[in-house]
This record gives structure tokens, sequence and C-alpha cells, in this order.
């Protein structure tokens, strides 16, 4: 993700959320396991470094948003991933889309809110994305779990990262304290994503070799 | 534009068709969807008022990745299309979808014209520097020394400088955006959108298989170090002396735009006849 | 003038010619006007040198008091204002040794490549006459002496001139009706000249007389057919059918764009019906050869459209001003791709009118492009005609329901047709593409969704009931003259030639040239033993087309030449007698 990019203002809160104690947060995500990823060129907490939240409901709008995105993007890497015939990849990409969906299902339920948040269409980061949205130009179509659960590790670090510079940053303690949890929770699902990569084989190194030049379209 | 104001709300979602994209995964067209996408959920359109028009190439396959009325026409000839429909269904919000390829090259008279007949339309060019679909070879906007089988050792040609041009021409608005900001572009799109005539928006789209190095774009982009203006000259010169990495909306005039009246005459056509009769 | 005359004849044939100034164009108008006026039949044919300003022109006219087709085979009179270069019109203007020619003696003598042919020859001091006459202008007088040696009468030139130049503001009136006064006082002094045979009628109301040119009536048409879009770019010699339409269409609530090239206005078109209105531009060869793409788009997402092709001398720019039917085969094979689609030519200048409302019709009708085979000589030549009659048949496409269940764009059904949804119709949006595709409009490259939709594509023409109007059949005979466009006027002449010296033929003139009609053709054609396929072109299309298509009966012979020299009844009528006596 590019740091160097955008500015504009993190987001808006809208008065019509209910403002409810932020994160209880549930004892999800069972997943994920460990390995070290590639660079995280910008150090992920910077973008939250103007993110601030004012209250408990919007603290968890911006948490919908950012597991709703991410939910999102992980569903249409798995459709790219279909077409373009990796079954496994595709597959485990599924179920990261449906693990961060659950996330975001779960806020929408513990907020009570019968549907998205009107804010979480314009939530704004500080970087280009949500800080748990994969980059889509890491894809190939040759890539294998590895790499998608490296791009996984990457995603949920800056998702810790970000929230541990939210609670830091936050003067309101409700955010805080849900700020913390997330964090937390964040962490931990690091951790099991690196499990996971220890248990999953790494790619040789000619693993992007095709014998066969790409095929005309259009 | 003509928004239709929607009862209910649609998400971004809503505007995507159940038939997935065949882009590489990497490429950058991906985003762009999604920007798409969330522009319309942001304007409250309603995918039956919204046509989506394109030619040939990688980026025009995106009509059909829509849930929105769609073209998906000949090679360079989508912006004659859409101005065709715009004129003749006014009430319509036509977004034009095109490449580096199909935009520039192949279909460069008609940007020129495009930007000068000053239609309200948008039209939206993923730029990547390369024909994808023909499997990588030069475009107006790949670099003169790029090296390809079609042309060993670089074209040897300048770049074709897509905003000043649609600056000389008369666009009417002026952006360059990034694929790998989907929400900023949705941003640049939705205010395209909402601005009168010929808007432009210009997206660096990285290809990824004919292009792998562009996957650094995401370092190299930054937002425009100056306030959009409404004077081209001005803007021009800024484009003349960029490096084509800056982002962010920058022209906007305010010139009316093109649109005959349709559906006002009321003349039955035996009324005509009078002028040939004896 | 007041000299009695003996002879009568069918049809009188005059030609004015000058240069640049001299007002030619201007002088044959009026002359058609004062025809019209009188209760005749007439046309004018334009002929021009290629320059824009100060070209060497002829107007080339011919009254009856039957409808006019086509020009005769020789002309009665040649009025030459001045002469320069007019020898370049020498086989446009054939004369013999009973024409008679008029020139000012100060402009030298009458090119020798026409005296040759045995033609009288009057000087007539036009100039001078006109000097004369402080204020007037030669070609007035022209056209007074044009009207007395075709027996028009002398109030018939005054009203039309009094018209005529109180709307150029009524300067120098009188010294033109005097001109021309003293032009028609001069043909007295020209030999007698034989007089029209039948009598002048005059038609009022619902059936006044029309003087229309065949691009104006192509125009015209495409807005009784429904057509409200059309994206132009001017090209000689379709230029008028959208300088016509582009004050028409607002007036019927449509509007008119100016493209930047042909591939501009025939996309715009697409996009334009794709969006739900009914959509046409015109152009000629050179045009329509960069057409050819996207009317292929338009046969695979099945957009209707129709594009008016005003035929010109070919190939490549050719001869832009001048008339050829050339452009048959490009209309029926220059898409790649199985590409069924319609082709519709008119065959008179009046039937522009009909047939391109037709067109309009069949293309709604058939979700397909359709190319009107129109040419210079219909589109450019202007014509007092009977008014044709509204065939009352406008587009009407078959739309999709809002909400649809389960749409497909592309359905396959019996007809071949499938309802087609309108943008903003809630709950149909599809994609038109021009990718082959399954039903639902989704790119497909399996072959089985390819053959399907090719099938539909290529059913839904063939299936329709294309009804009489297919073609003009007239008279009986074992020889069968079979044609299309502007060759049917000249055919049908050559014809009632034929007949008047006891010899039998039938005409079968091509309305409908595509998609093929072997059924109808056939039953046309039962019992002819011998088929004369009359075209203007070099290497007969139409002839190689219908070999390749039709099982046509006994012996058939490809009669042809090229343009820009127009198809006349004697040549025809020779081919028949000819060939009947063999």
């Amino acid at each position: 993700m590019s740091t160097k990019k955008s500015s504009k203002k993190v987001s808006k809160s809208s008065g019509k959320t209910r403002a409810k104690p932020a994160a209880k947060k549930t004892a999800v995500k069972a997943k994920r396991t460990a390995a070290p990823k590639r660079v995280a060129a910008k150090a992920a907490g910077k973008t939250a470094a103007k993110a601030v939240v004012k209250s408990a409901a919007e603290f968890m709008a911006h948490a919908y948003a950012m597991e709703a995105e991410a939910a999102e993007r992980y569903a249409e890497f798995a459709d790219s991933m279909e077409v373009h015939n990796n079954r496994e990849v595709a597959e485990l990409f599924r179920k990261l889309s449906r693990i961060e969906q659950r996330h975001a299902d779960q806020i929408m339920e513990q907020m009570g809110w019968k549907q998205s948040p009107a804010t979480a269409a314009d939530v704004r980061w500080e970087g280009a994305e949500g800080p748990e949205t994969a980059d889509p130009t890491e894809l190939h179509y040759l890539m294998q779990p590895y790499h998608a659960l490296q791009i996984a590790l990457h995603n949920e670090k800056r998702a810790r990262d970000f929230f541990a510079h939210l609670a830091k940053a936050t003067k309101d303690v409700g955010v805080r304290q849900g700020a913390l949890e997330m964090e937390e929770e964040e962490a931990e699902h690091v951790r099991l994503i690196e499990e996971w990569l220890k248990r999953t084989p790494k790619p040789d190194a000619n693993w992007q070799a095709d014998p066969d030049p790409p095929v005309l379209s259009d | 534009m003509n928004t239709v104001a929607a009862a209910a709300p649609l998400t971004a979602q809503a505007f995507k068709s159940d038939y997935k994209p065949i882009w590489c995964p990497g490429c950058g067209d991906y985003s762009v969807l999604s920007s798409f996408t969330k522009a319309f959920a942001k304007l409250n359109l309603r995918p039956e008022n919204v046509a989506v028009v394109s030619g040939i190439g990688c980026s025009s396959r995106i009509p059909a990745y829509t849930n929105c009325y769609g073209f998906h026409g000949v090679h360079g000839r989508s912006l004659a299309a859409a101005a065709g429909l715009k004129l003749a269904r006014p009430d319509l919000t036509v977004v034009v979808a095109s490449g580096d390829g199909d935009g520039y090259s192949i279909g460069g008279n008609h940007f020129l014209h495009a930007c000068r007949r000053n239609v309200d339309l948008t039209y939206v060019v993923m730029d990547n520097h390369v024909y994808g679909m023909t499997k990588g070879q030069p475009s107006p906007t790949t670099e003169p020394d790029w090296d390809s089988k079609l042309s060993p050792g670089g074209t040897g040609l300048r770049t074709f400088n897509p905003l000043v041009i649609a600056l000389a021409a008369g666009a009417n608005f002026v952006a360059r955006a990034f694929a790998g900001d989907p929400n900023g572009t949705a941003e640049i799109i939705a205010e395209a959108m909402r601005t009168p005539g010929f808007s432009f928006v210009e997206i660096l789209s990285p290809c990824v298989t004919f292009r792998p190095e562009q996957r650094e774009w995401k370092q190299m982009v930054r937002p425009a170090p100056v306030t959009p203006t409404e004077d081209a000259a001005r803007a021009a010169r800024r484009l003349m002396s960029d490096d084509g990495m800056n982002i962010g909306v920058l022209f906007k005039g305010d010139r009316k735009p093109y649109q005959p009246p349709i559906g006002k005459g009321k003349k039955h056509p035996s009324d005509l006849e009078a002028e040939f009769a004896l | 003038m007041s000299k009695p005359r003996e002879k009568t004849k069918d049809s009188i044939s005059i030609a004015i010619t000058g240069s640049g100034g001299a007002g030619v164009m201007t002088a044959g108008n009026l002359l058609l006007e004062v025809a019209a006026q009188a209760g005749w039949y007439g046309l004018m044919v334009r002929s021009s040198g290629p320059q824009i300003r100060g070209g060497e022109a002829a107007a080339l006219l011919r009254f009856s008091h039957a409808p006019v087709e086509c020009l005769d085979d020789r002309f009665d009179v040649l009025i030459g204002i001045d002469w320069q270069n007019i020898h370049r019109f020498a086989d446009e203007i054939p004369l013999d040794a009973s024409s008679v020619m008029l020139g000012d003696p100060d402009q030298g003598e009458p090119p020798e490549v026409f005296s040759a042919r045995g033609a009288s020859y009057v000087p007539l001091a036009f100039k001078q006459m006109a000097k004369a006459l402080p204020g007037s202008w030669p070609n007035m007088i022209a056209l007074g002496l044009a009207a007395g040696l075709a027996g028009l009468p002398a109030d018939s030139v005054k009203a039309v001139l009094q018209k005529s130049l109180k709307k150029g503001g009524g300067e120098k009136m009188a010294a033109n009706l005097a001109a021309a006064e003293a032009g028609y006082a001069a043909a007295s002094s020209v030999p007698a000249m034989a007089r029209l045979a039948g009598q002048a009628a005059h038609k009022a109301g619902k059936d006044a007389r029309w003087l229309i040119t065949g691009n104006q009536a192509a125009g015209f048409g495409a807005v009784r057919g429904g057509v409200r879009f059309c994206a132009a770019y001017p090209i000689t010699p379709a230029t008028e059918v959208l300088e016509w339409l582009a004050p028409a269409l607002p007036k019927v609530g449509g509007t008119l764009v100016q493209a930047e090239d042909e591939l501009a206005s025939v996309n715009m078109i697409v996009g334009a019906s794709y969006g739900g209105v009914p959509a046409l531009t015109a152009t000629a060869g050179p045009g329509l050869s960069l057409m050819t793409e996207a009317i292929g788009l338009a046969v695979a997402a099945e957009v209707p459209i129709v594009v008016v092709d005003v035929m010109r001398g070919g190939p490549s720019t050719g001869i832009p001003a001048k008339s050829e039917q050339s452009d048959v085969s490009i209309a029926l094979y220059g898409l790649h791709g199985d590409a069924p689609r319609l082709v519709v030519a008119p065959n008179s200048i009046a039937d522009c009118v009909s047939a391109t409302q037709w067109a309009v019709h069949l293309a709604e009708a058939l979700q397909s492009p359709a190319i009107v085979l129109s040419d210079q000589y219909f589109g450019q030549t202007r014509a007092v005609v009977d008014p044709p009659a509204d065939i009352g048949l406008v587009g009407d496409r078959l739309k999709a329901n809002a909400g649809a269940e389960g749409y497909k764009r592309y359905a396959i059904t019996d007809s071949g047709i499938s309802p087609m949804a309108v943008p903003g119709t809630p709950g149909t949006a599809y994609t038109a593409d021009g990718l082959e595709h399954n039903e639902r409009g989704l790119p497909s490259s399996q072959s089985g969704d390819h053959i399907r939709q090719l099938d539909k594509r290529a059913k839904k023409l063939a299936q329709f009931d294309y009804g009489e109007r297919w073609a003009e059949l007239e008279g009986e005979g074992e020889l069968a003259v079979v044609t299309f466009g502007s060759c049917t006027g000249a055919a049908r002449e050559a014809l009632a030639r034929a007949a008047a010296e006891g010899i039998k033929a039938r005409l079968v003139s091509l309305r409908l040239l595509s998609p093929v009609q072997p059924e109808r053709l056939a039953k046309a054609l039962a019992g002819a033993k011998r088929v004369l396929v009359v075209e203007q072109n070099h290497t007969g299309q139409l002839y190689r087309y219908l070999r390749a298509e039709y099982d046509l009966p006994g012996e058939v012979r490809s009669f042809r030449h090229p343009g820009p020299l127009p198809m006349r009844p004697d040549e025809i009528h020779q081919q028949i007698t000819e060939w009947s006596r063999s």
C-alpha cells in the first residue's frame, strides 16, 4: 500500500449510528498461522496517523468498514483465482473472505445494526485503503497458498498496528478500550497465520514459470 | 448527470454483476471496477439508469462486470457510441471506459472531438502503457525505449500526453487517478460524473503481466501538490512539467455541455410534406 | 413560337450548359419548376466538373405528360450559355441530326464533338440580349428560350420567375422577367420542334405532385419510418440527405449531430439506437467502407440501424459527383464474419421515400442493420413526382418489459427475434456485445453459443415475411429483365418500347437485395426462358450475386456498363429486341 498517497479526511461520523459500548470482541478467528512477510515498507501504524475517532459507535463503524472491505477484497481475489483455474488459492481466499465477513457480521450484530452503518461507505483511511484490505497488485495467477497467507499476514499486521495506534491516539475511553481489544485480536490473528504459514510449503524459486506465453484475447 | 433519486440507496456491491472478470490476477482494472461501482453507489444511481460503454481491450471488458446497461462496441469507437447514446437519451448517465491503446491510438480522433464536443460523458481511461489483450505491444503512452517483439528496441516515439491533449481539445474536467487507490479513484470518478460536460479521468492501472514493473507505481504516485484550477492553460503548464504521477483533479471548467434538444419538436412527419408539394 | 407543330412526342429533353457564373443550374431548376407549374412531369439531372466554383456545368432535363424516371437516349435541345469545357459532357448529352444547338456566337462555336453529330446550330446572342436589359442575367434568357422551345406556357414562366425572384428580394425583377420574355420570344426563330403528346394535368390538394430529390426523399422516408436520430459526416453525393434531416429532425422531436468522421457517425447511430431511438446515417462508398466494422457490430449486437449509401463512381475516391451502381457487393458482402443484413434499394426517386421508410421498419422489426442502396442519380436529381403514399410502416422494435423474469437479451426464439431492453428499464440490464455471446449476452467462444447465435441472426432475417414489397413485377413474357435501383426507369421504358413493337417481356425490379427471396423470385420468373440482368457497374455485381444465390431459369445474360453514363432506355431496348429475334 502506498502511504505516500492520499490525504483526505479519515472519516465522518454519522449521527445515525447508535452509540453502543464498543468492542466486546467475540472469540473468533480460529485461523491463520504464522511466517514472516515481505517488507511492510511503511509502518502500517502510520495508516492511522490522523485517525481521530471520536466515539465508540464511530469506532465500530470503522472496524466494520475495515472488515467488510477486507472480506470483499478477498472474495474478489477468490473469484479471480477461480477464473484463472487456481482452485487451491481460490479456496484459501474464499476462506479468508468468509472469516472477515463473519467479523463484519459480528460487529453488526453486536451493535444491533440492521444494515451496514451509513458511515461505512464514506470511511476513508489514511492510506489508500483500509488497513486490512489486501493489495490487488500482489496477485499472481500461479501464486501458491504460501503467497496468499503472506498477504493475509501482512494485512493482519497492518490491522493490529492500526488499532494499536488508534488506542494511543484517542482520548475517548470507549474507543480506546475497543481499539485495544481489536489490537489484541488482530495480534492473535497474526500469530495464527504465522503458525499456518509454518505448516505451508514454501514455493520453489521458479514458481512463476509458465512454459506457455500469454494468450491473445479480443 | 441525471441522477434519479433512488428510494433505497444501493451499495457498491449491488452494481457488480455475477459475471467474473477475466483480467489477470493483480491487474489494476479490478480496482477500477470497484471504483466504478463505489462511485455509482456514492451518487445514489440506479443500475438501469447508468450505461457503461466501451471499446476493445482489457479495460473495455468492464461493462459486463457491472449490473448496469452495458455496451461493448468495436475497437476505438466507444466515445462515438457513447455520444450517440447520450445525445439520444440525455436522461441516462453514460460512463465510457477505455484503455491507452483503444482510447489514444485507434480512438485518438474521437478523443479529440469528444473533448471539443463536450457531451455530458465521463471518460475513464485505464492506462497501463501497453496493449495487453494482444500480448504486449507498445501503446501511445509507452516509453520510447520499451522493448517488445513488435517494436524491437522500442518505438523511439515520444509518449502521448493525454491530459494536456484533453485540455487543449476542450475537455471540461481533467483528472488523474491511480488504480491502487480505489476509494480515491471512486471519489474522482464521482466528481467527474457530477461535473457537467465531458469529464476525462486517466487512471494509472498497472499491467502486472506485461509491465510487472508497474507494481512500483504505488510507491511513485502522490497527491497532486496543487489545487484544481479553472484555468486550462495553467493546468496544461503544470501537466507539461509533472512526471505523470500526480494524482487528483487537475482541471475543472464550466463549459456548457453540448446537448441539442431531443423530444421537443411535436410535428408529425406529414407536416413536413408541404415543403415538397407543388 | 407560334408556328404550328405537326409532330408530337412523348417527352422533350433539353440540356443547358455553361461554365461558372453562367447560372446553368438555376436556369435548369426554374425550368423544371415552370414545367411543374404547367402540370407537366419532369426531372433534372445535374452534372458538373470537379471545381467547387467556376466549373463547367450541365442541367439535363426531360419533360413529359407522363411520369419521367430516366433520361432519354438523346437531347432535343442543347443550350450553351457558353461552351467552355462543355465538350467534356459530350457523352452525357447525346445529340443527333434532329437536335438543335443554341449558343452565343460571342462565346465561339459549339464544340466540334457536338456539331459532328449533325445537330443544327442556331446562334443567339445571350450576353448582348441581357446587356440590353440592364440588371438581367443571360441564364434568364436561356430559361425563357428553353421554355419557349419546349412549348411551356409563358404564364408559367412568369409565375415561377416572379415567385423565385421575390424570394431573392425582388431585385431586378422587371429586368429578368423581360429577359425571360425575350428568350421565350427568340424561340420562334428556331426551326419547329415536336410538341408533347397528351395533355397537361394539374393535380391539387392531397394529390398535388411533389418536387423532390432522391436525397430529400430518403431523408423524409427516414422520418416517416420513425428515425429520430442522425449522426452525419458530409460526403458527396449523400450530404443532402443529412442536410435535409438537420432542420427536419428537431421538428419531429429528433436530433442530428455532426460527427468527426464516418467511424464516429456510424458508431453514434449504433449508440443512439441501443438507447432505443431509431437512428440513421447517410454516406457514399468511401464512408460505407469505413462503416463496415460497426455495421458488423450492429449485426452481432442486434442493434437496428439504417445506413443510406448514395452510390457514386468507385473504387476509392472514384467519381464522387456521378452515379454508379457499384456498391452492390460491399453492401451484400462487405462485413467480416457471417453477417446477415438487410439491403434495400429504392427504384425511383419517389421510392426513395418508401424504400427508406421500409428499411427503417425492417431494421427495427428485425433488430438488424439495413443498408439502403440509393445512388447519385436518384440522390441529386430533382423530379416532379406523384406524392409517394405513406406505406404505413414505422419502426417498432420488440422491447423487453421491466423486470422481465430471467431476462435474456439474446434468447433463442422461434422467430429469431428476442425482446430488446431499452436502457432505463429496471431489471433487464444487459451488455450489448460485438463479442460472440450466449443468450444472456455474456461473451462466449463456445461452439454451441456461436452456432445458436449465428442461426438466430440468420433465421430472423430469412423467416420474416417481406410481403409484396420485395420487388416490382411488371409485364409478362418469356424474356425477363431483372434489375434494381436507378436502372429500373430505363428498363421500364425499354420494355414499353419493346411492347409497342410486339415484344413481350417482364420486368423484375428488386427492392430487397438481402436477404435473398428464392421462392419469390422463382415464382416471378416462372416460365421465363431468358433472363437479362441489367445494372450500372463494370463487373456485373448483381448478376454474380443472382447467379450465386438463385436458380435462374433458362439462359441468363448480363447487360451492364459502369457509370458515370446513365443506363439509357435504348441500350436495354436493343438488348431485348436483338435477343428476342435471335
